[in-house]
């Protein structure tokens, strides 16, 4: 039986376990050696579709209970520029370039921005507005009041994506 | 939970990736001047507590071939809750915030493929009888999901 990529995605979506070979359990579960998952592993990771192994902390227990997305208007022909220094502020954790939705959303910049309180957001907003200057047009914030629905990936069997 | 000074640097350094070896806690232990036992007993706390939610490969589904994309909604206050029931029904709907602006839904559809963005989208859009504003990722400006703990 081959092992696809997918299997091991499938396999590994739920997570690793917290041990001190955390592959060795993976891997037999898979049918694979330790050192096979992990060659996999790393090719997956070479090409992008495993971006990294880490832990994934809750920011509202970490009591970052504050979580804005900041939105700007700036020049297009200067988008990638600019989205590069925001992303590169180290308390911006998502970047993005996202197409405007005219005449309700005239914001193509999004840098997701998170704090123990409000003001704290306000300051790191305040910090982006400084770096961005006159090339932002306009800028917004959005304050997440409430999770409505939160899963993590799931991949369903390859043939079966429309029957769940 | 009461997170420690070592906690809290051992959540800063494991969002920033572990290496792919066997024993891959061994040389961060070495770092942050503990044992892997302590480390583990640490992080098997934080996970209980809930401090951390996952531990494992962060994949991009993107490059799997699957298709993403934000989008928003303007939900009346008084429908808000029947409307969001709507919306989280569909199981392409991965993740939904309610936010504070006009624009008070922004919910993120995954699914294997671009058609069934589309079809998901314009299936909301029909359900609630509300514009669903797409606004897919053009480009991802990606340091890393990091979160001073």
């Amino acid at each position: 039986m081959t092992v696809t990529d997918r299997d091991i995605v499938r396999a590994l979506q739920g997570g690793l376990p917290l041990a001190a070979r955390p592959y060795a359990a993976a891997a037999a579960s898979l049918g694979l050696s330790e050192a096979a998952l992990l060659q996999r592993l790393q090719a997956m990771q070479d090409s992008g579709v495993i971006r990294r192994i880490a832990i994934a902390p809750n920011h509202y227990r970490l009591g970052m209970t504050a979580n804005g997305m900041t939105v700007w208007d700036v020049e297009d022909a200067r988008v990638a520029e600019l989205g590069a220094k925001v992303g590169a502020l180290p308390f911006v954790t998502h970047a993005y370039e996202r197409p405007r939705a005219p005449p309700d959303w005239t914001y193509n910049l999004f840098a997701m921005v998170h704090g123990t309180t409000r003001d704290e957001v306000e300051a790191k907003r305040a910090r982006i507005a400084t770096l961005l200057g006159a090339a932002s047009r306009a800028n917004d914030i959005l304050y997440s009041t409430r999770i409505l629905k939160k899963t993590g990936l799931r991949l369903r069997r390859k043939g079966a994506a429309c029957s769940d | 939970m009461k997170l420690d000074p070592t906690d809290r640097a051992l959540i800063n350094r494991l969002q920033e990736g572990l290496p792919l070896v066997p024993a891959p806690f061994d040389s961060i232990a070495a770092e942050l001047g503990t044992s892997v036992d302590d480390l583990l007993a640490r992080l098997e706390r934080m996970k209980a507590g809930g401090a951390i939610t996952r531990f494992g490969p962060f994949f991009d589904a993107a490059a799997m071939g699957g298709a993403f994309c934000l989008c928003a909604m303007a939900a009346p206050e008084a429908e808000f809750e029947e409307i969001a029931e709507r919306v989280n029904a569909f199981p392409q709907v991965a993740h939904n915030y309610q936010r504070a602006h006009r624009l008070n839904m922004w919910f993120v559809l995954a699914t294997e493929t671009p058609e069934e963005i589309t079809a998901a989208a314009d299936g909301i859009a029909r359900e609630t009888g509300i514009e669903v504003l797409r606004f897919p990722k053009r480009r991802e400006f990606f340091i890393g999901f990091r979160v001073a703990a």
